[in-house]
């Protein structure tokens, strides 16, 4: 199976929870007409880290590394949700049962539908396990 | 190993201190009979200079202070009359008063040979071009660096501090061998050179540096000698023994303090009494030939120690060890003292952050909270917080084991915190404010 193509590239930024430093990467992003697609912040006692799907993840990389911010690369998967309860737990499921751990996750709604976005310790293990299951991964193409 | 003047250098202890005997007998009897200042100190103290019998009575004599120099400003202890003076310099006050030096010609000569011990047991002489980048002017650092290069025989580069993009081309223009500046704004080039694609390692012919002027760590030495591909050295002086003026030989084992011009003693900052080699306290210099601001037991507010052993070099002279902190840096949290050199220290050893740091210091209650601020590498950013705690705490964990005393880390953006192309400051204390 190509598991390739389902990998998707996120970026991340560390952030310091001051107040302006979002605006400030939105801003960037604009600048250099990046359009963000989806999109999370982890929030810690004093830093916070800015997780992002966009649509040309390199220019926004060099744009913000520019910029003097902390970024980097990190592989992510997506996952269509169906719409019916229960869905997230499936994907959990699936990905408990075979060991692979979910390190965080975050939703977004696209004209997809509702799209789960996981970070997880195994990519391919997971995009294999996720695909044999019957449920939908969006492929990279869909993003960048 | 060469030597400026092997026969001071490897001169005996016990001739040593016997030259140093006869010269603080005459420099006390002098002081007592022509410096009003001198005279009424040492009545107060109720000592004569014929209680000088013996090069330890030295702690007979009264302790001299920073505000001594304050209180007289700008020249009411000079014992030189403007037609001997031939230098002023002034140390900037951040409280209080500026204090004033005034220099003879013999002050600035023995200023210049102590520089040229120093710079001799590093190994530079003629065919050296020494770039100065500490400030040229009322600051000591410039000019003091600049004679003492000069009286080697090296080639002075004049640069002084800022415009750090030219400072680097002329480096590797002029094929500066050496540089003398602080280390906080050697760090500063490095990282500029980096920016304009410049490795100092390759591209330049620099292969020593020679740094002070603020306190410094041994694990910035090694970052520095690492990342610059030089060897680092200690420098030390305060405005008031001259200026910069004592360096670390080749041993990089502390600086070496030339007995026939200074007279070194450790106290105890709290009772004054003298301690034994290796023991931590306040550095405390008696300048033996000094004419036109002598300087007797001066409390320099340095914490450090001595060594007293034959150094590896063969230099007879005792050697100072890094400073470790100032009398007056020295910040207490929670009634236990801290230095933030000891933060600098810690936070070398650590990879995942950055070399830079600032101290904020609140009070919350009766309670004393130190908040560390330091920048997490960019190498060691990840997407997961819980990676990110783990640093936090593995920071706090290693400033709790060297501090004594719990600190709050914040780890901020890199390149985020202040910069400083000159002393650093950073301690910002708000208990005071
Ligand atoms: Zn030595």
């Amino acid at each position: 199976m190509d598991t390739k193509k389902y990998v998707i590239r996120q970026i991340s930024i560390f952030s310091e929870n001051r107040p302006g430093r979002l605006a400030a990467i939105a801003h960037a992003l604009g600048e250099e007409k990046i359009n963000i697609l989806a999109f999370s912040i982890a929030e810690a006692n004093g830093f916070g880290v800015v997780r992002a799907l966009v649509d040309h993840p390199e220019k926004a990389h060099d744009k913000l590394l520019s910029l003097g911010f902390n970024i980097a690369f990190t592989d992510v998967i997506a996952v269509h949700m169906k719409d019916q309860p229960g869905g997230l737990y499936e994907v959990a499921k699936i990905l408990g049962d075979a060991g692979i751990n979910i390190e965080y996750s975050y939703a977004y709604s696209g004209k997809e539908g509702a799209v789960l976005i996981l970070r997880v310790d195994l990519v391919e293990d997971a995009i294999k396990k996720i695909k044999n299951s019957g449920a939908t991964l969006l492929e990279r193409s869909v993003f960048h | 190993m060469k030597f400026w003047d092997p026969r001071i250098e490897e001169m005996p202890k016990e001739d040593l201190q016997r030259m140093q005997y006869k010269l603080l007998k005459s420099l006390v009897y002098r002081l007592y009979s022509f410096s009003p200042f001198y005279h009424d100190r040492m009545k107060e103290q109720k000592v004569h200079p014929d209680d000088i019998g013996k090069l330890s009575d030295v702690h007979k004599l009264p302790f001299m202070f920073k505000r001594d120099l304050r209180d007289n400003y700008p020249d009411k202890i000079f014992t030189a009359t403007k037609d001997d003076l031939v230098r002023y310099h002034v140390s900037s006050g951040t409280t209080g008063k500026p204090t004033v030096v005034g220099y003879t010609q013999n002050d600035l000569n023995n200023w210049s040979t102590s520089l040229a011990r120093g710079l001799t047991s590093i190994g530079l002489g003629r065919g050296d071009v020494i770039q100065v980048s500490y400030g040229y002017g009322l600051f000591t650092g410039g000019l003091g660096m600049h004679y003492g290069a000069e009286r080697i025989g090296a080639t002075v580069l004049p640069t002084s501090v800022g415009n750090t993009e030219r400072q680097i081309e002329l480096m590797q223009d002029l094929g500066a061998t050496a540089i003398a500046c602080t280390p906080s704004y050697l760090l500063h080039i490095g990282e500029v050179a980096e920016k304009m694609g410049v490795n100092i390692k390759k591209d330049t012919q620099l292969r020593t540096g020679i740094l002070g002027a603020e306190p410094w760590t041994e694990g910035m030495r090694n970052r520095i000698q690492e990342w610059l591909g030089i060897n680092a050295y200690d420098i030390y002086g305060t405005s008031e023994l001259s200026g910069p003026m004592f360096t670390e030989c080749a041993e990089q084992k502390g600086f070496h303090i030339w007995s026939d011009i200074a007279l070194t003693e450790i106290i105890d900052p709290k009772t004054g009494e003298s301690l034994e080699a290796g023991e931590k306290g306040e550095l405390t210099i008696t300048i033996l030939q000094k004419e036109a601001l002598p300087m007797i037991r001066y409390r320099i507010g340095d914490i450090t120690t001595m060594e007293e052993d034959i150094c590896a070099c063969g230099r007879t002279h005792p050697r100072i060890q890094r400073i470790q902190g100032r009398v007056d840096d020295m910040l207490i949290i929670r009634g236990i003292n801290v230095f933030p050199s000891q933060v600098e220290y810690a936070l070398m050893a650590i990879p995942e952050v950055g070399e830079h740091f600032q101290i904020v210091v609140t009070r919350k209650g009766a309670l004393d909270d130190m908040l560390v601020r330091v920048e997490l590498n960019k190498e060691s950013f990840s997407d997961k917080i819980n990676d990110i705690m783990k640093i936090r705490q593995k920071v706090e964990h290693r400033l709790r084991n060297s501090l004594n005393v719990n600190a709050d880390v914040e780890l901020v953006e890199p390149g985020s915190l202040p910069r400083f192309e000159g002393k650093s400051k950073k301690v910002i204390d708000k208990r005071s404010m």
